[in-house]
């Protein structure tokens, strides 16, 4: 389309504001966690670093950073495993009811996270409950891992529908039984799908409220629940802006880690 | 040596083990979805279930406690009372405003990326559009909760302009939550875009179509299903959300506060709350299925 030089601008200027839009609100909350005053008015008085020592040495945030690590990785692990199970019975296999298995991976995250919140939370209350088992960092991670199962789903399954199985039937006619040609020819194949799909596994998990909200037992607090928590605390603004701003440089690790899987799979799939 | 024999005798039975799940992929099959079907069907379905089913108990208002008998009270309730209809318009009007705004900041900024800019920055500018999905939502909302404070940036903004902010409220709710969801509306527009033949653009110019006219009758129907694509993204997420709310909405009240409100002292009213915005994304789903966007999740 030959637009005019007009409306070239014009697109020019509305996709530097749309961009703008979108990195303006980051930016600041990494200017604020400089911010002396208690208070995000605007401009600040001045710039300090003293509010990021003291964050350092908050406990509070601590902890749940850990408590957030912990439930991250439990739930990738079972999703990486339930996700990848799914993947290869949905790719390497013809059965009734296919779509229906597609359809239920992508509840979870389909449905509001509220609905899910509260149907494991009564799920949990009435069954386990009984068996003496609280709510706890247990239950986070089973709720977690329920909505991450679709992201190592979809990364596996389209890997597994890109390469076809005649390279395990060429392994197994090469004398290889089905569990060394696992090992040797498919793993190698879905390998940087499984990384792809654990990194937004983790991602996901590390970013929940809600679920958690709902399936966290007392004391049990990650992240996400603690700067909730602290939010509305005027005393605790700092530090807020300071995890904030920390999280916000850390959303970086994952992009350089997707953009070198990229590469990775770019690589591999010469295979 | 000794340890030779019973390696050989395991290797044995790996062989036989595998040739056995080689030759019956039905066994195969079933050791595959057993586990993810246990978590997915039995823990999260049953659960869905059982909440469903809740939705049609009562409580009783003295002790809280639940009474499993089957009554349409709360239904009944949900569809008569002015609150919660309010709050249910309030809600689908707040998720369809943000699919809207989406749609319209999403358009220019995907034309430039797609057609526009130079062919070398594209993929850079798709990890630009790409970036804030991986900042933390909480952090967002947060950073829009600063903006809109008193004194804030929006303040400093319109102040040359004798305006000010919108302050916590319904609109700094649809603001946030258009912020919130915006990649996921750029990026199928952009996909959309990109692959647009450059042939049938000149096509309509060669037959005298102006810019605009060709961006109506030709681009505008192709890209349309890419947006109603996004739409899915930005209309449920919104039609779910509590928190954004509860953080820049002041007083404001949707779907997801009632339901949370409901949660301890009234269960089966929450469930039967819950239903409704479950109830509008199937509708949603169902109305968009007809324009074939759900083929290009």
């Amino acid at each position: 389309m030959h637009l005019s030089r007009t409306a070239r601008i014009a697109l020019r200027i509305g996709a530097g504001l749309g961009f703008a839009v979108i990195y303006v609100p980051l930016l600041l909350v990494l200017v604020n966690s400089l911010n002396p005053d208690r208070s995000a008015s605007w401009p600040p008085p001045g710039l300090t670093v003293r509010w990021w020592s003291v964050a350092a040495h908050n406990s509070g945030a601590r902890e749940a950073l850990w408590v957030s690590v912990k439930a991250g990785l439990g739930a990738t692990a079972v999703a990486l495993v339930l996700g990848t199970l799914i993947a290869f019975a949905v790719a390497r296999h013809r059965f009734f009811g296919r779509d229906a298995v597609s359809f239920i991976v992508v509840l979870p995250i389909a449905l509001p996270g509220i609905v899910t919140g509260i149907a494991l939370n009564s799920a949990f209350s009435t069954v386990l409950e009984p068996l003496g088992v609280g709510l706890g960092l247990f239950t986070v991670i089973v709720g977690h891992a329920t909505f991450c199962i679709v992201v190592v789903f979809n990364n596996v399954v389209a890997r597994l529908r890109r390469t076809s199985g005649s390279y395990e039937e060429a392994a197994m006619d090469l004398g290889a039984t089905s569990f060394r040609a696992f090992v040797d020819i498919t793993f190698p194949l879905v390998r940087s799908a499984l990384l792809a799909g654990g990194l937004l596994a983790f991602a996901l998990s590390f970013d929940e409220i809600v679920v958690t909200t709902f399936t966290a037992g007392p004391g049990i607090e990650t992240l996400p629940i603690w700067i909730f928590g602290n939010m509305t605390r005027p005393q605790q603004a700092p530090v807020v802006n300071v995890v904030a701003a920390v999280l916000v440089l850390l959303s970086v690790v994952p992009i350089y880690l997707a953009q070198r899987l990229s590469g990775d799979t770019a690589t591999s799939s010469r295979v | 040596m000794t340890t030779d024999l019973p390696t050989a005798a395991g290797r044995g039975t790996v062989r036989r083990l595998a040739g056995t799940l080689h030759r019956r992929p039905r066994l195969r099959l079933a050791l595959l979805l057993t586990a993810p079907l246990l978590w997915l069907a039995v823990l999260y379905l049953g659960s869905l279930a059982v909440l469903f089913v809740s939705a049609f108990w009562t409580t009783d208002s003295f002790t809280s406690q639940v009474v499993k008998v089957w009554s349409t009270d709360n239904f009944h309730a949900l569809f008569t009372t002015p609150v919660f209809r309010q709050v249910v318009l309030r809600s689908v009007g707040v998720a369809l405003a943000v699919t809207a705004l989406c749609a319209l900041i999403a358009f220019p900024v995907a034309f430039y990326t797609a057609r526009v800019a130079r062919p070398r920055w594209r993929p850079l500018l798709v990890v630009g559009i790409l970036t804030p999905l991986w900042a933390s939502y909480l952090v967002k909302v947060y950073a829009w909760r600063l903006i809109l404070s008193e004194g804030g940036l929006a303040d400093w903004m319109l102040a040359p302009f004798g305006l000010s902010g919108p302050g916590y409220g319904l609109p700094a709710t649809v603001l946030t939550l258009t912020y919130l969801w915006l990649p996921y509306m750029i990026l199928p527009i952009h996909t959309a875009l990109e692959q647009l033949p450059a042939g049938l653009l000149d096509a309509s110019a060669d037959l005298g179509a102006r810019p605009g006219r060709t961006f109506r009758s030709v681009v505008l129907p192709m890209v349309l299903p890419s947006v109603a694509a996004g739409s899915v993204f930005t209309f449920s997420l919104s039609l779910g959300d509590y928190i954004t709310v509860q953080i820049v909405g002041g007083k404001t009240q949707l779907i997801g506060n009632l339901v949370y409100s409901n949660i301890e002292l009234n269960l089966p009213m929450a469930a039967a709350l819950g239903t409704v915005p479950v109830a509008v994304i199937v509708l949603y789903l169902l109305a968009i299925r007809r324009t074939g966007a759900l083929n290009s999740l």
